[in-house]
């Protein structure tokens, strides 16, 4: 690297640069996620604090007077007198219900939520019976979420583990800063969506709004519909019979595979040229040199 | 961070005053330092309606002098009404610095706007036939307490909480904005406007005023320039998605309609709801809910929507 002249550099095309001084080791190499993510495989892991609830135990919160703190209070209460299932009745848009649940629950909300809905969770089977805010999921972990209207932007950001399912239309940014899990939305999503994308599936069953992928680092997106445009080091991947497998068997689970199939499918993965890892800082290249 | 709401009913009248004092109230935590409202009314023929302040609220704990100080404001507002001909046959004051003429004027309203702002300290905050202007320090619950708001019937209104961020905590700098000289219309603005000194530049090269310095008002004064220039509601907000750098989402109201733009980013929220005979649309679903209690079907508009509603 440090042989190269100035010159050199200047006769180079801006491809040929980039390889020579470094800042790439290895080309597009596709889906790569397989193995960390079997969609069949089951979530072993709880917290040695973990309330032990009984599933068959179900109870209802009217939530129209109580506060979020108090009704986020009130579910931990449940859970710790063996409640295993807990209905959310008339959330009337309510930010930050249900975050912050850390075990196994099936959560039932009946009626649609604000911001930040069961973001923080790690486990719990939820349903919302209608529609949510932004960020909706929020660096989930594990466990599925499934909203059964719309949903706002930033769905399932920074999410980890986890199905997260929108059978409606999301905003904007759907999925940004995704490191692992599922999203599934069964309607369109907005612009930006899986912007900073790491890890994990994103599921668009109708289309997608401008800049797609925008600067994701790896997972893999799936888009029914159109796509307005990509998002800077955004490709197109070839949609292999396992991706088909995958999509098939994903959707079927949450009702929303189509009618024709899943062949149409768009698949876009990182073109990985953005990727500077093995480039040193300007301090550290002045320590080496 | 600021929250915004509108309502509009098709071909009927509501309380829409106390409407949009429950929508503002649930988006209270969006913006704590002051509350406004423009609310539309049955239009009254060869009527205008205006709405002025004389002073801040703040204003009021500057010493006994204040008490003067706005009577003589009071008289030369009411000298220019006279000079230019209209005729009072209302008025009404909620505080002593914030005033409602109901005028009966038939000469070129713009000019005598202008001749009434040179008083100092007066600021129209609405001129028009529907539109009625409101905006005071504090939560919605303290304002439309202050201004009977709750008693308003009207087609359509929108609102806005504010978080101050890059201007004073007072009434010019609050929103709604009227859209100065232009009848009727108003604006409320959630977000940062990044090009608004060029902008404000090239819009007082144009002969247009500012009241004040808060990025909001740009985009009262871009849609008064389109649409006194001829432009359509529905297509002055699209031009600004293109003109406008930054990120916002905003609403307008005319005085038998409702518009809303929504930046490239889709960076600033807005959750609607559309029904046969009611649009509504705020910052956050709460907002909604706090008028609609049962279950409905909410959709985010997308980056650079843009629609317009008719009453």
């Amino acid at each position: 690297m440090a042989s190269l002249s100035d010159e050199e550099l200047k006769s180079m095309t801006q491809e040929e640069r980039v390889t020579a001084l470094g800042m790439r080791t290895e080309q597009l190499s596709g889906q790569s996620l397989y193995v960390e993510f079997d969609p069949d495989a089951e979530d072993r892991f709880t917290y040695p604090w973990a309330p032990d609830v009984d599933f068959n135990k179900r109870t209802e919160i009217d939530t129209d007077q109580l506060s979020t703190k108090e009704v986020n209070a009130r579910i931990r209460e449940l859970m710790d007198d063996g409640y295993g299932t807990i209905v959310l009745k008339d959330p009337r848009g309510k930010h930050s219900l249900g975050v912050g649940i850390l075990s196994r629950l099936n959560l039932i909300v009946e009626g649609s939520c604000g911001y930040f809905a069961v973001g923080l969770i790690d486990g719990p089977n939820v349903r919302i019976n209608g529609r949510v805010g932004w960020s909706c999921g929020e660096n989930m972990m594990s466990g599925t979420v499934l909203v059964e209207k719309n949903a706002g932007s930033t769905f399932g950001a920074a999410i980890r583990g986890g199905d997260l399912v929108c059978r409606g239309s999301v905003g904007s940014r759907t999925g940004i800063d995704q490191k692992g899990g599922t999203i599934i939305v069964g309607g369109d999503t907005g612009a930006l969506s899986g912007f900073m994308m790491q890890r994990g599936r994103m599921v668009v069953c109708g289309n997608a709004g401008k800049n797609l992928g925008d600067s994701m680092y790896d997972g893999t997106i799936f888009v029914g519909g159109e796509i307005r445009s990509l998002g800077v080091d955004a490709v197109e991947g070839e949609l292999t019979d396992l991706d088909k497998a995958w999509l098939t068997r994903k959707l079927k689970q949450y009702g929303l595979l189509p009618d024709k199939g899943v062949d149409h499918f768009t698949k876009i993965v990182a073109g990985k040229q953005l990727w500077n890892y093995d480039n040193l800082e300007p301090s550290e290249k002045k320590l080496i040199l | 961070m600021c929250g915004i709401a509108g309502l509009i009913h098709k071909g009927k009248s509501s309380a829409v005053g106390s409407e949009m004092t429950a929508m503002l109230q649930a988006l209270k935590h969006r913006g704590p330092d002051s509350t406004g409202y423009a609310v539309y009314g049955k239009p009254s023929e060869g009527d205008y309606i205006m709405r002025l302040k004389v002073a801040e609220a703040e204003d009021m704990d500057k010493g006994r002098g204040i008490h003067k100080v706005i009577s003589d404001r009071i008289t030369a507002v009411e000298s220019v009404l006279d000079e230019h001909g209209a005729v009072v046959k209302e008025k009404s004051a909620a505080t002593e610095y914030a005033l409602r003429y109901v005028l009966s004027h038939d000469g070129d309203t713009g000019k005598m706007a202008e001749h009434i702002e040179e008083a100092e300290g007066v600021e129209i905050l609405s001129m028009g036939s529907g539109l009625e202007l409101i905006k005071d320090l504090g939560d919605a619950s303290v304002v439309a307490g202050l201004y009977g708001l709750d008693e308003f019937q009207g087609t359509h209104a929108i609102g806005h909480t504010r978080m101050a961020t890059e201007s004073d905590v007072d009434i010019k700098s609050a929103h709604p904005y009227w859209a100065f000289p232009y009848n009727d219309v108003s604006v409320v603005h959630n977000g940062q406007i990044t090009n608004y000194w060029i902008m404000r530049r090239e819009m007082e090269r144009k002969g247009h005023r500012f009241m004040s310095n808060c990025d909001s008002e740009l985009l009262a004064v871009y849609t008064a320039h389109n649409l006194a220039n001829g432009v359509q509601l529905e297509d002055s907000l699209r031009r600004s998605i293109d003109e406008i750098d930054g990120v916002f989402t905003y609403l307008v109201a005319t005085k038998d309609q409702l518009g809303m733009a929504k930046d490239t980013m889709a960076a600033k929220p807005l959750v609607l709801y559309e029904s046969d005979d009611l649009i509504a649309m705020a910052s956050e679903e709460v907002a909604i809910r706090a008028i609609l209690p049962q279950e409905i079907d909410t959709t985010d508009p997308y980056d650079e929507e843009v629609r317009v509603w008719q009453a």
